[in-house]
């Protein structure tokens, strides 16, 4: 396939962006300065901006509780992500919301999600409504290997098979279900085939490829909409813990260097220079600007105002 | 105006809905080929086509979730749970993502969704098939919670709750299904969290909902005759409560019943009783509260003994005339 040179420097813009983004993130984690958790998807950028580059703004996609990426592929303003991150007013959710929340329904981001598969469902039922609707556009589930465990994954699944709805299931395999590694939670090590059951196609990715992977929800865009669900796995790698407070007692740090060494960053940027795409300096350039906008969205967070108490009850329900 | 059963006005509801705006679909276990387990939907699926009458496979779990995540992207779903026992299978979906969706997106959706689903004994179903959970759902801000008693009720209610662009949950007695009324030949709706006084009164007010609404009314033909005059409100949504009725009622007569057929410990008596104790009613009482639900035990099989576990007419009397 041949992908056009801006696309791929945009695409490395938004890797390094959501690199920085959770960088930064983690950073004011460890200053104290943030509420609650939050779960990084540094290492996994190939997956996230792979995929939402293949999507136009009107395809719909529900994240995980790993999310960020995803949204900021989805072209989400950086600013209002910090924001909520900060759990301020300007914040997508007004605050009320927080990291584990963020969406962006303008942008077809129909929200992270805090509950492990819970967003499958309702990805099932956002691609009901465009098959309904006669929309041309197509919805992409994201979820992770633990949630291929979970009930709401099947049903999912099979309902949507049946139905012949258009989505993309788009496994993130990360290889841990928090602490617990795949091979004591499943007895298959190909989460592809799980597609098998319900009678759809199901694919395995090199989840740190992003090239492959944009050319491949290309063409999963496309056969969707004319035949139904299909399962894409993304195998890829989480480079911090399952959330801030974990210890990482369950994996070793030779395994955490191992998958280190395959950084889609670093193997983009490679690309981008061999293929003469881009010079050291538009390089360096890309990645400059990224780290301003980083800079820009925490400099409004932090001047952005609280929610006030008084707002509570908004939003408990529509008119 | 003209009589149909329970059954029927659900049934009326729905489709006039349906007619009404293209958005509105209808997913659940056997509800289009063969007609609904309580012959509800019957004739839906001959007039609206398999596109928006949609019979699914047995998994509540996808059933409210697809529905909920439709609804946030532009339909009207209707989703049907066969039976309210199992939306338990629902739970993360109808509270976690349903319920929750509007505020934890800073309002950026709504879900305009209805599930509704048969609940309570008599049926001899027993224990897993026969129980009224409804007051479990009421503790869920986002989540609306009605119980109609009547064909009257449940068209307007019915109605309403579609048009409502939040979840509604919507529960549907199963002996009710059969029972008959006057019900309008036009459109109507009737407002969510608005209570009915069925029969007004003066003695004592039985706050009551569902399947006991009738009951309390023979009941309050039958003590009429002894010159005790009963008010019966029938709360009809259960969630907003509407407690400016329920208030005035209970300042009006000074002495308050209330009668469910859900298990009396959890029950959502306990929620009317404190909104009357927590109000100036409280200064107009004459007698303490008194709650009369189902007994605190799973429904048996035994027709006598499920019949004696929900509130009886003798039960019902005896609960008034311990007030007077």
């Amino acid at each position: 396939m041949n992908i056009p040179n801006d696309l791929l420097l945009d695409m490395y813009y938004k890797m390094v962006q959501t690199r920085y983004f959770e960088e930064t993130a983690a950073r004011l984690f460890v200053e104290g300065k943030v509420h609650g958790t939050a779960h990084f998807c540094i290492g996994e950028e190939a997956a996230s901006i792979g995929v939402s580059s293949a999507l136009d703004q009107e395809d719909y996609v529900l994240q995980t509780h790993r999310g960020h990426g995803e949204g900021i592929g989805k072209g989400m303003d950086l600013k209002r992500m910090m924001a909520e991150f900060l759990g301020k007013q300007t914040g997508y959710c007004k605050g009320k919301g927080g990291c584990m929340h963020i969406a962006d329904f303008s942008k077809g981001s129909l929200g992270a999600n805090g509950v492990v598969s819970g967003g499958i469902p309702l990805s099932v039922g956002a691609a009901l409504s465009q098959k309904y609707l006669k929309s041309e556009n197509i919805t992409v589930g994201f979820f992770g290997d633990g949630a291929t465990n979970e009930g709401n994954f099947h049903e999912s699944l099979n309902l949507a098979s049946i139905w012949d709805l258009p989505i993309i299931f788009v496994c993130k395999n990360n290889y841990y279900g928090m602490s617990t590694h795949i091979n004591r939670s499943m007895n298959i090590s190909d989460i592809s085939i799980r597609a098998k059951s319900y009678g759809i196609k199901g694919i395995a990715l090199d989840g740190n490829d992003i090239i492959k992977i944009y050319e491949e929800t290309v063409k999963a865009k496309k056969y969707v909409k004319k035949n139904g669900p299909m399962l894409m796995v993304l195998n890829t790698y989480r480079w911090m813990g399952h959330s801030k407070s974990d210890a990482q007692v369950y994996r070793t740090k030779e395994e955490v260097n191992e998958w280190k060494k395959k950084c889609p960053i670093k193997r983009l940027k490679a690309y981008l220079l061999e293929q003469k795409i881009a010079d050291e300096a538009g390089i360096e350039k890309i990645e400059k600007q990224a780290d301003n906008d980083i800079k820009e969205a925490l400099e409004y967070s932090n001047n952005s105002p609280e929610p006030k108490i008084e707002d509570i009850f908004e939003d408990v329900f529509a008119d | 105006m003209r009589e149909i059963t329970y059954a029927e006005a659900v049934r009326e509801a729905m489709s006039e809905e349906m007619r009404r705006d293209e958005r509105v679909i209808f997913i659940g276990e056997d509800i289009g080929v063969y007609g609904g387990a309580f012959g509800v939907s019957r004739g839906m699926l001959e007039e609206f086509g398999e596109e928006r009458v949609r019979d699914t496979p047995i998994s509540e779990a996808i059933i409210v979730g697809c529905a909920a995540g439709a609804a946030a992207t532009g339909l009207r779903p209707i989703a049907e749970i066969m039976f309210s026992d199992f939306l338990t299978f629902a739970m993360d979906q109808l509270v976690n993502q349903a319920a929750k969706n509007r505020f934890q997106f800073g309002g950026q959706a709504m879900v305009p969704m209805v599930v509704r689903t048969p609940e309570g004994s008599g049926t001899g179903a027993a224990e897993q098939h026969s129980q009224s959970p409804e007051a479990w759902f009421c503790n869920i801000p986002g989540l609306k919670v009605v119980a109609p008693s009547t064909p009257y009720d449940v068209k307007g209610l019915l109605k309403s709750a579609i048009r409502d662009n939040n979840p509604v949950l919507f529960f549907e007695q199963k002996l009710l299904y059969r029972t008959k009324g006057q019900v309008p030949d036009d459109d109507y709706t009737i407002p969510i969290g608005k209570a009915d006084i069925k029969k007004t009164g003066s003695d004592v007010s039985i706050i009551t909902y569902g399947r006991m609404v009738q009951r309390c009314l023979e009941v309050a033909d039958e003590l009429d005759s002894r010159n005790i005059s009963l008010e019966v409100v029938d709360v009809r949504t259960l969630n907003p409560l509407d407690r400016d009725c329920i208030v005035g009622s209970a300042k009006k007569t000074g002495r308050v019943l209330i009668v469910h057929e859900a298990c009396q410990t959890g029950g959502l008596g306990g929620e009317i009783a404190a909104v009357v104790a927590d109000s100036d009613a409280f200064f107009y009482l004459d007698a303490p509260i008194k709650r009369l639900g189902g007994l605190d035990v799973p429904i048996p099989y035994n027709p006598n003994l499920e019949a004696q576990v929900v509130p009886t007419r003798e039960k019902i009397v005896q609960a008034v005339e311990s007030l007077l």
